[in-house]
C-alpha cells in the first residue's frame, strides 16, 4: 500500500516537472481572471438586471422594463448632471491639457536650469498624491466667501486696480454658491432662454461655482499632465529639431510640424485620461457643494451616488452607471481605433 | 535623455542679429519668476493647512490671514483623539489596508505580467487582450452589485472589502509585462538547466530585475489606495473601520465650527503619503516620464 502511494506521488512529480512549464502560466495569471469574474463580469451582468427593476434598497422589486432608461430621458436631473460633466470634460481637454503642454514645455525649456526641473515636477506633482477628501478640506478654505484665501488675495487686487484709478473691478466670488453663468455674456443670451440644444446646454452649465471646482481640477490635475506631456516631448527624436534648425526652420514652425503631429499618441491619452477623470469627479463636488446650489454641480457620478445610495432607487442609479459606461466605451474604443496601427500602444492609467 | 526639446532657442539664421542674450536672460527670469509663482499656488494651501491644524480656531478665520499661529497648540490634536478614542484606528486602518493592498497587488501584477512575457500558452493573446479590455470598464457600472455582492459575502465592515475587489488591476499587469520582456530567456533557460523549477525562476531570477518596474507600482499603488474615497466611504461604514479619508471626510459637516480638529485629522491624514512620495519621487517621476513609454 504504501509503495503504491509512493510509487504515484513520484509519478505525480515526474508529470508536473514535465508539465509544470505548460501550466504554471495558467496559474499565474489565473488570480486576476478569477478576481475579474467575481468583481467584474458578475457585478456587470448584475447591474443590467437590476436595471431593469423598480425598487428601493434590497425590498421588494418590480419589473420595470427599459423604463429606467427611458427615465434617464427625461429626468432633469440627469440632463443636468449629464451637461455638467460634458462641460468639465470639454473644459478639461480645451483648458487644462494646453495649460499643462504649456507648463510641460516650460519646464523642459533651456531657460529652465535642468536641476530645477526636478524641484517643478515635485511641487506640481504634490496635489497627484493628496487625496481628492483632502483636497477638498483645503479647498473650503481656499474658495471661502469671508475668509477663504483666493477672496482674500482678490480683494488685494481690487484694491491695487481701485489705487491706480481701476475702480468698480469685482473679483471676489461667492466661489461655491454663485450660480451666474461665466460666460454669460448678451450675446450669448439667446442660445440659452431659446435653449437651444448642446451649445446652450453647456453654456447654462459653465456658471462660476462649477467653474471654480474645475479651477481646483487644474490645480489638482496640471503636474500629472505636464508629466505626460513631458514622457511625450522625452519620446520626440532631437535630431528633427536640429535638422529643422538647418532648414531654416523657426521655433514656432518646429513646434507645429515636429512637436505638435509627433505628440499626437499622447495627445489621445491626455483627452481619454480627461474624459476619465470628468466622468469619476465625485469627492469634490460632494464635500464642498454636495452637488448644489440647484444641482449647478451634480455629476454623473454624484448623481448616481445620490440615487443609489441616499435614495436606495439601486434600479436607476445602475442604468445610470450604464449610461456612464456606454460613453466612456464609446471614447475608449474610438481610442483604440486611432491606435490601432502602432501596435501596444501604451496606455497607461495613473488614479 | 533629450531635453530642452522643443523650445529651444538657436541663433536661427533669420535671428542671428538679435541681441540673444539680454533675450535669453529676460526670458530666463519671466519662465522661472511664472513657475515660482505656480509653485507658491501649489504650496500656499498645503502650508494653510498644516499651520492651521496648531491654530486656534479664531485664527483659522480670520481677515487679513494668519499664516503663522501666534500661540501653537496641540489643542486640536489631543481633541482630535479624545472626542474620537478610536481615532487612531484610522490611520493605522489606512495604513494596514494600503500596504496590503500595494504588497498583493503588486505581487499578483508581478505574476500575470511575467506569465505574459516569458510563457507561451494556449490563448494566450486572446487573454492577454481580455486583460486589457477590462481595463475598459468602468467602475461606476458595477458599484450597486459590488456593494450588494460585499454584504453576501459578509465582507461589510471588513478590511476585506477595501483589499479584495480591486486589488490588481490590468494597467499594473500590462506595466509589469512591459518590465519582463527585458528579462533575457537565456538567463531563464541557464536556471531551468541547473534545475531550478518554473516558481524559482520567477521568484529567485525574474523578480529581482522587476524590482524597478515593481517600485513605481507600489508607489503608485500605496498612494492610489491611500487616498482611495468612494468605494471604502461606501463599505466601511463602522467609525472603528474608518479608513482616514471617509472619517475626514464625515467630519467636514459636523464639526465646521471645530475647524482645527477637522484640518488636524487631515493634516495627519496628507503627511504618511507625501513622505513615501518624496521618498520615491525621483523612481517614480523617471519611470512615468521615461521607461515605460518610451519604446513600447
Amino acid at each position: 500500500m504504501a509503495a503504491t502511494t509512493a510509487a504515484v506521488s513520484s509519478y505525480r512529480a515526474s508529470w508536473w516537472s514535465r508539465h509544470q512549464r505548460e501550466v504554471i502560466p495558467y496559474l499565474y495569471i489565473a488570480p486576476f481572471f478569477i478576481l475579474f469574474v467575481v468583481f467584474g463580469i458578475f457585478p456587470i451582468l448584475y447591474s443590467f438586471w437590476m436595471s431593469l427593476f423598480k425598487g428601493l434598497g434590497l425590498g421588494p422589486k418590480t419589473f420595470y422594463g427599459l423604463g429606467n432608461y427611458i427615465y434617464l430621458f427625461q429626468d432633469p436631473r440627469y440632463a443636468r448632471a449629464f451637461w455638467n460633466t460634458v462641460y468639465f470634460t470639454l473644459a478639461s481637454i480645451f483648458v487644462l491639457s494646453p495649460l499643462a503642454l504649456l507648463l510641460a514645455l516650460a519646464i523642459q525649456s533651456v531657460f529652465v536650469a535642468p536641476r530645477w526641473r526636478g524641484f517643478y515636477r515635485l511641487v506640481f506633482f504634490l496635489p497627484v498624491v493628496t487625496s481628492a477628501v483632502i483636497i477638498a478640506v483645503l479647498f473650503a478654505r481656499v474658495f471661502d466667501q469671508r475668509y477663504g484665501l483666493l477672496n482674500q488675495f482678490l480683494a488685494g487686487v481690487e484694491r491695487w486696480f481701485a489705487g491706480i484709478g481701476l475702480t468698480g473691478i469685482v473679483l471676489q466670488h461667492d466661489w461655491l454658491r454663485d450660480r451666474a453663468l461665466v460666460f454669460g455674456f448678451p450675446f450669448l443670451q439667446p442660445l440659452v432662454t431659446n435653449n437651444v440644444p448642446v451649445i446652450g446646454d453647456i453654456i447654462k452649465a459653465g456658471t462660476i461655482v462649477l467653474t471654480a471646482l474645475f479651477l481646483m481640477n487644474i490645480w489638482n490635475f496640471i503636474g500629472i499632465n505636464s508629466l505626460y506631456w513631458t514622457a511625450g516631448l522625452n519620446s520626440i527624436d532631437h535630431e528633427l529639431y536640429e535638422a529643422a534648425a538647418i532648414d531654416g526652420a523657426g521655433r514656432w514652425q518646429r513646434f507645429w510640424y515636429i512637436t505638435w503631429p509627433l505628440l499626437r499618441p499622447m495627445t489621445l491619452f491626455i483627452v481619454i485620461q480627461a474624459i476619465a477623470g470628468s466622468f469619476a469627479l465625485f469627492a469634490q463636488p460632494f464635500l464642498l457643494t454636495g452637488g448644489g446650489p440647484a444641482d449647478a454641480t451634480l455629476t454623473l457620478s454624484l448623481y448616481l451616488y445620490l440615487q443609489g445610495f441616499s435614495v436606495g432607487n439601486f434600479g436607476y442609479a445602475n442604468a445610470i452607471g450604464y449610461s456612464m459606461a456606454v460613453v466612456t466605451l464609446a471614447l475608449s474604443l474610438l481610442n483604440l481605433w486611432l491606435f490601432r496601427e502602432q501596435e501596444q500602444q501604451a496606455i497607461p492609467t495613473v488614479r | 535623455m533629450a531635453t530642452g526639446t522643443a523650445v529651444e532657442v538657436r541663433p536661427a539664421a533669420r535671428g542671428a542679429q538679435r541681441p540673444l542674450p539680454l533675450g535669453r536672460i529676460t526670458a530666463t527670469v519671466v519662465i522661472n519668476a511664472v513657475l515660482l509663482i505656480l509653485v507658491a499656488a501649489t504650496l500656499i494651501p498645503y502650508l494653510f493647512m498644516w499651520t492651521s491644524a496648531f491654530k486656534q480656531n479664531s485664527e483659522i478665520f480670520t481677515s487679513p490671514i494668519v499664516w503663522w499661529p501666534k500661540n501653537p497648540t496641540l489643542k486640536n490634536m489631543t481633541d482630535l483623539f479624545t472626542l474620537f478614542p478610536n481615532a487612531w484606528r484610522w490611520y493605522v486602518n489606512t495604513a494596514v489596508v494600503a500596504v496590503v493592498r500595494t504588497a498583493l497587488g503588486v505581487f499578483l501584477a508581478a505574476l500575470a505580467g511575467f506569465a505574459f512575457a516569458k510563457y507561451t500558452f494556449k490563448f494566450k493573446n486572446a487573454l492577454f487582450i481580455l486583460m486589457l479590455a477590462t481595463s475598459l470598464i468602468p467602475f461606476w457600472v458595477t458599484v450597486v452589485p459590488l456593494f450588494i455582492e460585499i454584504v453576501w459575502l459578509r465582507w461589510f465592515n471588513t478590511y476585506l472589502a477595501v483589499i479584495v475587489p480591486n486589488a490588481v488591476g490590468a494597467f499594473a499587469i500590462f506595466w509589469m509585462r512591459q518590465y519582463a520582456m527585458t528579462v533575457p530567456d537565456e538567463l531563464l533557460d541557464a536556471a531551468r538547466i541547473d534545475g531550478a523549477s518554473e516558481w524559482q525562476l520567477f521568484w529567485r531570477v525574474a523578480l529581482p530585475i522587476l524590482m524597478p518596474g515593481l517600485a513605481v507600482l507600489a508607489i503608485l499603488g500605496f498612494t492610489g489606495a491611500w487616498n482611495d474615497f468612494f468605494w471604502p466611504l461606501l463599505v466601511l461604514t463602522d467609525t472603528s473601520m474608518w479608513l482616514v479619508n471617509v472619517a475626514v471626510a464625515a467630519l467636514v459637516g459636523p464639526y465646521d465650527y471645530q475647524y482645527g480638529i477637522l484640518l488636524s485629522a487631515a493634516t495627519l491624514g496628507s503627511i504618511p503619503v507625501i513622505i513615501v512620495f518624496l521618498f520615491f519621487q525621483r523612481q517614480l517621476i523617471t519611470g512615468l516620464t521615461s521607461g515605460a513609454f518610451k519604446g513600447i
